[in-house]
């Protein structure tokens, strides 16, 4: 009988407790787990990224040789989430208490992530900004927010041109003369592709998608060849609904409504496209090389500099960049392990391997100048638009993206006037650059 | 103090009981309640804490519904529309399976596992399925419609179809659930009701307008409400049948909840997101309550 009785007291202070527990304050996330005291010998890091395989490989193998130099640190490496629901799961683990000590992030994410203070400044000894200037691309000064360095990639990338030698010599074109200019361009877009009777694409001369890497290719690239600056007043005006930037939009749009060289819902994207040869010509990053040798190793394809137009040379500059959370900083002995991971991850060795087996440049100008990287005929395309490559300053990436996604509907999938519909991605971003810059 | 055999099993029970009601509080209600607290504050997401605003985000969902192509107003519009299309074609669709399914004595167990089964099957991979039938040109669909030189459709390429699209589907996926309800309230009506009115001279339609209809209207309220409810908080289907996840092309397909998620882990602005969640509670509340008071009609043989 005592034991029943036992079990029902048991039960109800069970209840109790938990609902006690349940009515305690959000507690501060529970950062530095005793993981250290328990194993003073031993320090583990967590380092998170998102599932793309030819960066997930490489890092394999940099956090292999790290932890070799290093015995005393474990970095645990979580790359298991899709590019979609990256950005979700890391916010959805701050305040579980779990998560990254060190994640990697798109340049373009840093202001989001900042104003969370999500991420805290890199040490001034382990990363001098004098250094930083000397030694990393140009591009790398957007890590630094008014003179403090938050972030540092391993590698850059540029965008160019991808072409398919098969489909292009099946044209009739020259397969070892792709498109220079944007009017080649339009011309040999037009001639490659093949359609079937009832109309379907079976092969697609050139596919604006917007939702890759075209918007970047509008705003950086193709507003600045027809003469107009994509933002003013040092990046808080949008300045590509300019005369400038509507020839530059009719040109983008006339490949769908005038030309009819593809679309982007067919064959998954313009990317899946071309890796399935159902494109001729796409516009992609470096890191898509990688992509090419994993998925697509028998693909007849080169890489030429984007298109210039009224003798402007133009590529959008990018990169994936590495912080330091609230986390990672929240036990110091996890900070110093953190920092010497980031040091490794960002040094000559760490940029030269990321080469090799993902494709993007090194952001250290050291290797990042090797002469074998620049002969090599598809990395040189890239690595010369190192020399003209512009970044964006994004306050937030994905709805500055999504208001000129938006904006290719309007006129695509409604038939709204190119004009009206560029004006209202405009008014749509100039409201989250105002939200951001009247903090 | 001695308990009967009877009186100790019962307070077994409810210790066991206990242990899915401590699950309930912490799970479900716990957050539950915690998000009328947070629809109060400048909540970031990343940062997990917030400052209290009062009403300040309620305004702000009020002024983002006020601007032009807004995306909470398509979200609150889009889900009534799911719920005006969606409720009664799955509700007449699930009955006249019910009914057919009622009638027939061959095979009967496979036709109810094969309407069943779309229930059991996760949303993600219903939705993928659905992206590959309804794909452009290349699709089950799209080579159907060449087949019979039918114009292709754009489905949920296009603003205008993408909604009714998903809501097809979404029905499809629900479909089985009614059906095995509606099922069991038809095995419920006494055989005895209908031989009676055929002596008396009705016919089938007769037979069902004022027999089965009136009989089974306990089920039929049951199931409205449920599935208002559930296309009231559609989220996966759209989540993944729409471009990038974003309830587009240009938000024709976007849901309150896809909003809520939206804002809250893509613009970390939870407090915004919960306040979101507190209003579509108390519109769930309300049409359930609607619901639940004008179509419960008492009928007496």
């Amino acid at each position: 009988m005592k034991l029943q009785r036992f079990a029902l007291y048991f039960g109800c202070l069970f209840v109790v407790l938990m609902g006690l527990a349940a009515c305690a304050p959000p507690a501060e996330p529970a950062a530095s787990a005793p993981m250290a005291e328990e194993e003073p010998e031993i320090i583990e890091i967590e380092y998170w990224q998102y599932n793309f395989e030819a960066r997930v490989l490489a890092m394999n193998q940099l956090i292999e040789q790290f932890e070799a130099e290093n015995p005393n640190i474990k970095v645990i490496h979580n790359s298991d989430v899709p590019y979609a629901e990256y950005r979700d799961k890391i916010a959805a683990s701050v305040p579980a208490g779990v998560g990254p000590d060190v994640a990697t992030l798109f340049y373009g994410w840093q202001t989001v992530w900042l104003d969370a203070e999500y991420l805290v400044p890199l040490p001034e000894d382990a990363f001098p900004a004098s250094m930083i200037d000397a030694e990393f691309s140009p591009l790398v000064q957007a890590s630094f927010v008014d003179g403090t360095l938050y972030t540092l990639p391993t590698a850059v990338r540029t965008l160019a041109l991808f072409y398919n030698k098969d489909l292009m010599a099946n044209a009739g074109l020259d397969p070892e003369s792709p498109p220079s200019t944007l009017e080649d361009l339009a011309t040999q877009a037009a001639a490659c592709t093949v359609r079937a009777e009832n109309g379907d694409y079976e092969v697609q001369g050139f596919v604006v998608d917007l939702a890759a890497q075209d918007h970047h290719w509008f705003r950086e690239v193709l507003v600045r060849q027809f003469g107009g600056n994509p933002y003013a007043e040092g990046g808080q005006a949008v300045n590509w609904n300019s005369e400038e930037g509507q020839q530059a939009w009719n040109y983008l749009l006339s490949f769908k409504t005038e030309l009819e060289t593809g679309d982007r819902d067919l064959f998954d994207g313009s990317t899946g496209a071309f890796l399935a040869e159902r494109a001729c010509f796409h516009i992609d990053g470096s890191f898509r090389l990688g992509t090419i040798a994993n998925n697509a190793p028998d693909l007849n394809f080169g890489v030429a500099e984007l298109p210039s137009h009224n003798g402007v040379q133009s590529t959008f500059g990018s990169y994936w960049t590495h912080g330091i959370t609230q986390k990672g900083a929240s036990d110091p002995a996890r900070m110093d392990a953190a920092v010497k991971f980031l040091q490794f991850i960002t040094s000559d060795e760490a940029g030269t391997l990321w080469v090799e087996m993902v494709g993007e440049l090194p952001a250290r100008l050291n290797a990042g100048s090797n002469p074998e990287l620049l002969e090599n005929p598809n990395l040189g395309a890239f690595a010369a638009g190192l020399a003209y490559a512009q970044a964006t300053f994004f306050v937030n990436e994905s709805d500055q993206r999504q208001a000129l996604i938006d904006a290719y509907d309007m006129v695509v999938l409604e038939g709204e006037d190119p004009a009206v519909a560029l004006e209202v991605a405009a008014d749509t971003v100039q409201e989250i650059l105002d939200a951001h810059y009247g903090q | 103090m001695k308990l009967t055999l009877q009186q100790r099993q019962i307070l077994w029970a409810y210790v066991f009981l206990s242990v899915a009601l401590v699950f309930f509080v912490i799970i479900r209600w716990y957050p539950a309640l915690l998000s009328f607290n947070i629809a109060f504050r400048d909540w970031n997401t990343f940062k997990g804490t917030g400052t209290w605003v009062g009403l300040e985000n309620y305004a702000a969902i009020w002024h983002d519904f006020l601007k032009p192509r807004s995306d909470v107003r398509a979200a609150f519009t889009n889900t009534l529309s799911y719920v005006v299309y969606g409720v009664p074609a799955q509700m007449v669709l699930a009955l006249a399976i019910a009914l057919l399914l009622d009638r027939i004595r061959a095979f009967s167990t496979f036709f109810r596992v094969a309407y069943f089964a779309p229930y059991v099957t996760s949303a993600v991979a219903v939705a993928f399925v659905w992206n590959w039938l309804y794909l452009p040109q290349d699709g089950l669909l799209a080579q159907i419609f060449d087949l019979l030189h039918i114009p292709e459709q754009p489905f949920t390429k296009s603003p205008k179809q993408a909604l009714p699209s998903i809501t097809a589907v979404a029905v499809w996926q629900t479909l089985g659930y009614s059906v095995i309800i509606y099922l069991a309230g038809i095995k419920q009506i006494p055989f005895l009701y209908y031989e009676a009115a055929r002596i008396d001279g009705s016919s089938g339609w007769h037979l069902f307008r004022n027999i089965t209809l009136p009989l089974l209207n306990p089920v039929i309220v049951y199931l409205t409400v449920l599935s208002t409810i559930s296309f009231l908080r559609l989220f996966a289907l759209v989540q993944n049948m729409s471009p990038q996840g974003t309830g587009g092309p240009l938000k024709s397909t976007t849901t309150v909840v896809l909003e809520v998620y939206r804002k809250g882990f893509s613009s970390y602005d939870m407090g915004y997101a919960a306040a979101l969640t507190v209003i579509l509670f108390f519109v769930i509340l309300l049409i359930t309550v609607v619901q639940l008071r004008f179509l419960t009609r008492r009928f007496e043989y």
